[in-house]
């Protein structure tokens, strides 16, 4: 059995030779190495043992090395991306069968039928030895249409399978991210550092970019990776001089030619590359030519780590890296067992572009909104009669929100309602799911069917 | 296209600064955000703004201003300082672009 699967994360550490490398935040550096002989979670690692563990902190630096315990040792790990509203949680832990929570500060909202755990990144020492004793199902949250996220399954061989290619790096890079380590495109690079035993710098909410450039630029980085919308705004900073990356990464959203070339002019001697990823299909590939789009010969190549295919204008993969499924949801892959990754593509020479998505999801600087789950927001306002949130282009984070609403006879103060309207998704939307403008409209089209037109979203 | 510089005193009497500084104010109170002093030379991406904010400053000025200096141009550096950007939108206006200084 310990044959076929991925050894735990502790013992790839381990095995790995980690040595001195270290995990570091705006406020803490852990080296992941320590692990095996010390803990974050207090000594109490056995209470999780077999367990469905949600793991739901403020701090992303607590939730990895909770990670890094928890595989092998949790039956599952659910992981809680930064900003998720508590009102998700009972659904959450009731699809997950969560039993106990690991968390970092006082969470509210945690019921008090299941453990709660403390977590953090001051290490004790270890109460008894780590026993390894299975395979951790690894629980990822992504935006659901409405009624909270779905849960993606996934395993550490999944999340951390080769893709093939790919030198390892070179001893003493440096490896940092824009993105928070909850959500995959992060995970994704906490756990390629964690396995290749390099240094890992973490971005925090608390700092500003260009603080986090000079922290960065003072790490020495060498591997940096963000959304086309992270690097737009790192670009605007005069620290963006100070790091000198020798590989640049972009994924999360469509890097267009602007951003491409702005990235090699600010750093000449760098790889840049842009990467396809998603939570469910995985990490697919990369385009290290400096050109938008990706070549049209990537399509259809059999027997290939990734295989890929167009059917019905999207993209769709199959790979050791795709999810195994949704819990307790829709199925995720075809009779073949391709993902469709919902990304339209069209063929321009012998290139392919993203030219959006086939079920309207809007990519807010790397973070899916479905448009749906923001006009039920809205559509709570007792003045509201019908409402559309659309995807204006935008230059710094290539999309943001728009809501155009059709309000109920004599409005009255229109301008109140849209200042009650926003209120109200500030209050129970994270901020990127705000619309940045709202309009009040005399109508909205309709098809035939009855459903919003949504041209455009 | 304005070799009077007439229309261009007109277009500068109404200033887009003000409609700038109030968007910087209201964007960093509703996300919660402490704003600096907006002076020329704050560096935008060392104040405490994010890039949501940012974004949502220049979709809500394209609403009240009625243009995006930004427009389609992919290749637009973004202003670095605050005085950069209200400068970028005043050199930008429709109408007043092709006026020198």
């Amino acid at each position: 059995m310990f044959r076929t699967r991925q050894a735990p994360l502790l013992q790839a550490l381990s095995d790995g030779g980690s040595g001195d490398a270290s995990l570091r935040s705006a406020a803490a550096s852990v080296v992941p190495g320590s692990l095996a002989r010390l803990s974050s979670l207090g000594g109490r690692l056995d209470e999780l043992r077999d367990r469905s563990v949600l793991v739901w902190t403020g701090d992303q630096l607590a939730a990895g090395l909770a990670l890094i315990e928890l595989d092998g040792v949790a039956r599952r790990a659910v992981l809680c991306p930064p900003g998720l509203s508590a009102t998700h949680l009972p659904a959450i832990m009731a699809k997950a069968g969560v039993e106990a929570v690991v968390c970092d500060g006082l969470r509210a909202g945690v019921p008090s039928s299941v453990a709660v755990i403390p977590c953090g990144t001051g290490l004790l020492p270890l109460a008894g030895e780590r026993r390894d004793t299975r395979q951790t199902e690894w629980i990822l949250l992504t935006s659901g249409t409405t009624g909270g996220p779905k849960l993606v399954i996934h395993t550490l061989a999944s999340l951390a399978a080769p893709i093939g290619g790919g030198a390892p790096p070179a001893r003493g890079s440096v490896w940092s991210t824009f993105y928070d380590i909850r959500r995959y495109g992060g995970l994704q690079i906490f756990l390629r550092a964690l396995l290749a035993g390099t240094s890992l710098l973490l971005s925090s909410p608390e700092e500003t970019t260009g603080e986090f450039l000079i922290r960065a630029a003072e790490c020495g980085v060498t591997h940096i990776s963000g959304t086309p919308s992270h690097w737009r705004c790192a670009l605007m900073s005069p620290s963006a001089r100070r790091i000198a990356p020798r590989y640049v990464r972009l994924s999360g959203e469509i890097a267009d030619q602007g951003i491409l070339d702005a990235l090699r002019a600010a750093y000449p001697d760098a790889g840049i590359a842009h990467a396809f990823a998603s939570t469910e299909a995985g990490v697919a590939f990369e385009v290290g030519d400096g050109l938008a789009g990706f070549p049209a010969d990537l399509i259809g190549r059999g027997g290939a780590a990734v295989e890929m295919k167009i059917e019905k204008r999207t993209l769709r993969i199959r790979s050791a890296r795709t999810a195994i499924g949704y819990l307790g949801g829709p199925s995720l892959k075809d009779e073949s067992g391709f993902v469709d990754t919902g990304d339209l593509v069209e063929q321009r020479g012998e290139r392919y572009f993203f030219v959006g998505r086939t079920d309207g999801v809007i990519n807010v600087g790397g973070l899916k909104v479905h448009p749906e789950e923001v006009e039920a927001v809205i559509n709570r306002h007792p003045s509201v009669r019908m409402s559309r949130v659309k995807a204006r282009r935008n230059p710094i984070i290539g999309a943001v929100l728009v809501a155009d609403i059709v309000v109920r006879a004599a409005p009255g103060d229109g301008e109140a309602i849209k200042s009650e309207i926003l209120d109200a998704c500030q209050r129970m939307l994270p901020p990127y799911k705000v619309p940045a403008a709202v309009h009040l409209v005399p109508s909205l089209e309709v098809t035939d069917a009855g459903k919003l037109v949504r041209r455009g979203a | 296209m304005n070799p009077t510089g007439e229309a261009a005193v007109l277009t500068r009497a109404t200033p887009v600064r003000p409609a700038i500084e109030a968007q910087f104010e209201r964007v960093a109170k509703e996300q919660g955000k402490t704003l600096q002093p907006l002076s020329d030379d704050l560096v935008l991406a060392d104040s405490d703004l994010d890039s949501l904010c940012f974004a949502i400053i220049v979709a809500r000025l394209e609403d009240t201003l009625g243009y995006d200096p930004f427009g389609l141009a992919e290749d637009a550096a973004f202003p670095v300082t605050f005085g950069d950007f209200v400068a970028f939108y005043e050199t930008r206006r429709p109408g007043v672009a092709d006026v020198p200084d």
